[in-house]
């Protein structure tokens, strides 16, 4: 009896000091995490690159996160403002954000509101080349009403005030640090924009750009528990596949991040049992934009603009329906994406309360449906197969950036629409200039010299206002606006217009719901745009690292505070 | 000598400035953009003004001559007054060559750079000369040997595998299958003790191997080429029939001729170390120069693309002269004057 209490009594003792050990900051030792890009910079104004946003997330925190499901997550606040605690005005112009009292900066300083408004000064300055300046449109003013208390005032009504201050791309930096890196002298602080305080669990110890950052724990993080994590290694370099490879067959790193490489390979290397691929879903969708203007080089100035005339042939809504029913997204999905895709119908895919179902149909590939709409439309077959209407030929330019698994895609969409005599001539430009906006080259995703276009775009956070007002007519690239626009399709439909400007005026969730999708479901049935895969993303994680809960709304690393191992 | 040394320094200058010009132009009608690979998020406005923050408004003559200036005049300001401590011709405003991406002076991201490059690439070199050189000697003295056509075979080899498969090969053999040595190398690592040392030299083994045997294959064959030559030579005859022994005719006699060939290509290749090795840099994370100027083409980087290609081109052209002036040296019947 004595021998067994003394037993539990050992057993429970270590059981604790086991706990103990847990709950100690850098008891866990070092942490290896790989990103194949390279951080350049920790200062996520000036760099808007994943890589760089993400790599700062460690050091420097929004008011506010996203969590993996969606949900806002107080960070440096101890809640969330709304309309029922007051938070936002009854008017919907100002949030006044109340910051949790005590914390301190990793320079031992303490954390107030004039750090909030300075952040704000800085990236609203006009010559400072904020990337991230959208975070704060419609922003006219954020003051400090006392030391805790940050009032941001909008310029009109906004719904979804949490613009500013939320989320991975606007975190918050110290005002005594920056003030003299303002305006034109931001990239000139060259020791700032590497190593910038911050209250987040890491601050930095040496940064060598474009190779490997070097962290440890922040000895003033409000939760003197944690990190688990007493270093970090933050690499860079290489590609996907060596990433994924140093997590899943070498076991040299605990963490890699975005391993888009063939699904195959990644499962066989995933087979070895050193770790675990995870994956979770955005709002990113591959998709085909459907030029509706008309790209002939004969119209000089007017080329891909909505001057220049409808085009000859993608204007017509059967041809668009025959051309997606034809594609077979589960094919895609699996041949390029594995776990990191899912076919889908919808360019507003997620989050759940946002995504329709009304056009599901496309899920299934039809190739006789579409012949026979096609034939119904009388698109008659030439005698090289190619079909043809009053001298016009069905035949597509389509263009997308160099990528691997895009060119995959192109192929297999041009066997289908081979097979319902469409014919098809595929292009792809490499990225920097695809995705460039340089106004000498006929090559960029805006110009859209071309008839389809493939690539992905998608919107941070949860809210899709802005993300849904790519589409109106007033955001059409055109010569006239440097083509400096998003809506690519030069889809332009006062209706959909109606549906944008209503959203802007309503705040009850369930309705701005129903609006976004409706427009969605008019842009998918009108045929603006073909989507093709709602992508994931993939990272992998050591079998030994706890706590790794993936997020595509926010950092990847947003809960680094808590992964142990 | 001195003076045809001093004509070819001056004649290299306008010569230098013309090719800084051209990859200036180059690099401008490029249609790469440094805002290209931001995320789609960030809309085509933003985008604009950045690209204005970064200066790139201003017309190309502007930007040139913007970049000049930072070049031969801010930069050795900036390395002299780093040396002695001073601040001369007002320091504090004065506009270094900074990089798009990083938004920190070019130079200081080159030096950082340059320590795992000169470690990997330089000791691949010499690791790769002086296997080369036995393997050539041995494979003329011994013509069509079995030895002979091994090292014909291997230098084949060496030619015509290209890194990014032999890399990821020994990568998958003896990081994967054996665990080695590791596939990542760890910039950060400083070598202070012998444990430490040891890390270093375990994590160079295979970046080192892959480069070196490019290397081998190449100078092996320049070598053995050389003394064959030689070996033909009436002065060999001579040196045998005056009774000397084999190996003071081959080491002392054959060798030293045969070498003056091969080391002008061995000062020819010297400013591709310094350019690092980009694939081989890529993919066992070395993160030298060949990665820095590579990350730099890729996301449009400009005024770091520029410097450094610029530098190569400085290199290249001060290691022709100084192999012309040691051809000279190495053989007293080669007078420039």
């Amino acid at each position: 009896m004595k021998m067994k209490t003394i037993l539990l009594g050992a057993a429970a003792a270590v059981a604790l000091s086991a706990c103990a050990a847990r709950a100690e900051r850098g008891a866990d030792g070092h942490l290896n995490i790989i990103y194949w890009q390279a951080a350049s910079i920790l200062n996520p104004f000036l760099s808007g690159g994943t890589k760089d946003t993400e790599a700062a997330s460690m050091v420097i925190e929004p008011l506010a996160r996203y969590d993996e499901k969606g949900n806002m997550v107080p960070y440096l606040v101890d809640e969330i403002p709304t309309v029922a605690n007051g938070g936002i005005s009854e008017d919907l112009t100002t949030i006044t954000w109340k910051l949790s009292p005590g914390i301190l900066w990793s320079d031992g300083t303490p954390f107030t509101s004039a750090d909030v408004v300075f952040t704000a000064e800085y990236c609203m300055h006009p010559e400072g080349g904020c990337q991230q300046e959208t975070k704060f449109s419609g922003v006219t003013n954020v003051e400090a009403l006392d030391d805790l208390t940050v009032k941001i005032t909008f310029d009109s009504p906004k719904p979804f005030p949490y613009g500013p201050f939320v989320g991975v791309e606007s975190p918050i930096i110290q005002a005594a640090q920056f003030a003299n890196c303002i305006g034109a002298d931001a990239p000139n602080c060259t020791a700032e924009n590497f190593g910038p305080f911050g209250t987040g669990p890491f601050r930095v110890t040496e940064f060598k750009a474009n190779d490997v950052v070097s962290y440890e724990a922040n000895p003033n993080y409000r939760d003197p528990a944690k990190p688990a994590f007493a270093t970090v290694t933050f690499k860079g370099g290489g590609d996907a596949a060596s990433a994924a490879r140093a997590v899943l067959e070498t076991g040299e790193f605990d963490y890699a991040w975005n391993l888009q490489i063939d699904p195959t390979i990644l499962t066989q290397m995933a087979a070895g049992g050193k770790g675990e691929v995870v994956s979770s879903f955005g709002t990113s969708v591959e998709r085909l934009m459907v030029n509706l203007s008309n790209p002939s080089a004969d119209l000089g100035d007017k080329r891909s603009t909505l001057e220049g005339g409808p085009h000859p042939f993608l204007t017509d809504p059967i041809v668009r329906t025959a051309l997606s029913t034809a594609i077979d997204r589960n094919l895609l999905a699996e041949v390029g994406y594995g776990a990191a895709g899912k076919p889908t119908c919808n360019v507003l895919p997620a989050p759940a309360i946002y995504a329709s179902t009304a056009n599901d149909a496309c899920l299934v590939q039809d190739i006789a449906a579409a012949n026979a709409m096609l034939d119904g439309a009388g698109w008659a077959r030439g005698s090289d197969g190619i079909r043809a209407k009053d001298g016009v030929r069905l035949s597509i330019l389509y263009q997308t950036s160099t990528n691997a698994v895009r060119q995959d895609t192109q192929a297999l969409v041009k066997q289908w629409w081979g097979e319902i005599g469409v014919e098809t001539e595929l292009k792809n430009i490499d990225a920097a200039v695809f995705f460039g906006g340089d106004q000498s080259s006929p090559d960029t995703y805006q110009k859209l010299f071309a008839d389809i276009e493939m690539y992905t775009n998608n919107f941070a956070g949860t809210d899709p206002e802005a993300y849904m007002n790519s589409w109106t007519c007033g955001d059409i690239p055109t010569p006239a606006n440097n083509w400096l626009g998003s809506n690519m399709p030069r889809y332009c439909n006062p209706e959909y217009d109606a549906l944008a400007a209503q959203m802007g005026q309503t705040s009850a969730l369930d309705d701005r719901a129903a609006l976004a999708k409706a427009m969605n479901d008019l842009l998918m049935q009108e045929g603006a745009m073909i989507p093709l895969i709602h992508r994931g993303d993939v990272s992998a994680h050591s079998n030994t690292l706890q706590g790794v809960l993936m997020n595509s709304r926010d950092s990847e690393l947003w809960n680094i505070a808590d992964w142990s191992r | 000598m001195l003076n045809y040394t001093l004509r070819r320094l001056m004649f290299s200058i306008p010569v230098l400035l013309f090719i800084s010009f051209i990859i200036f132009l180059i690099l401008d009608l490029a249609p790469s953009d440094p805002t290209g690979n931001l995320p789609l998020t960030i809309p085509p406005e933003v985008r604009e003004k950045i690209r204005e923050s970064l200066g790139l408004g201003q017309p190309m003559p502007v930007r040139y001559y913007k970049w000049c200036v930072q070049f031969f005049v801010n930069e050795p300001l900036n390395i002299w007054d780093q040396y002695w401590g001073t601040c001369s011709f007002g320091c504090e405003d004065r506009l270094r060559v900074v990089s798009y991406v990083t938004r920190s002076p070019v130079v200081d991201l080159i030096v950082q750079r340059m320590p795992q490059t000169l470690w990997v690439v330089g000791m691949s070199y010499v690791v790769g000369i002086l296997i080369a050189i036995p393997i050539g000697v041995i494979s003329a003295y011994k013509q069509y040997s079995w030895f002979d056509q091994t090292g014909t075979f291997v230098s084949m080899v060496g030619f015509s595998v290209p890194p990014f498969f032999s890399g990821v090969l020994v990568i998958i053999i003896f990081s994967v299958q054996l665990g080695w040595f590791p596939s990542i190398y760890d910039t950060t690592l400083k070598v202070v003790s012998w444990d430490t040392f040891m890390l270093q030299v375990r994590q160079m083994v295979m970046p080192v191997m892959v480069l070196a045997l490019q290397t081998t294959a190449q100078i092996s064959r320049f070598m053995r080429a050389s003394m064959l030559d030689n070996l033909n030579q009436d002065y060999v005859r001579t040196a045998r029939a005056k009774g000397m022994k084999e190996s003071v005719v081959l080491l002392v006699h054959v060798l030293r001729n045969s070498l003056i060939p091969v080391i002008t290509v061995i000062a020819l290749g010297i400013p591709a170390v310094f350019g690092g090795a980009i694939i081989t840099e890529q993919v066992f994370k070395v993160n030298g120069i060949g990665q820095l100027l590579i990350i730099g083409i890729q996301g449009g980087d400009a005024p770091l693309v520029q410097t450094l290609t610029f530098i190569f081109a400085v290199m290249i052209v001060m290691a022709n002269l100084v192999a012309d002036i040691m051809y000279g040296i190495l053989d007293p019947r080669i007078r420039y004057d």
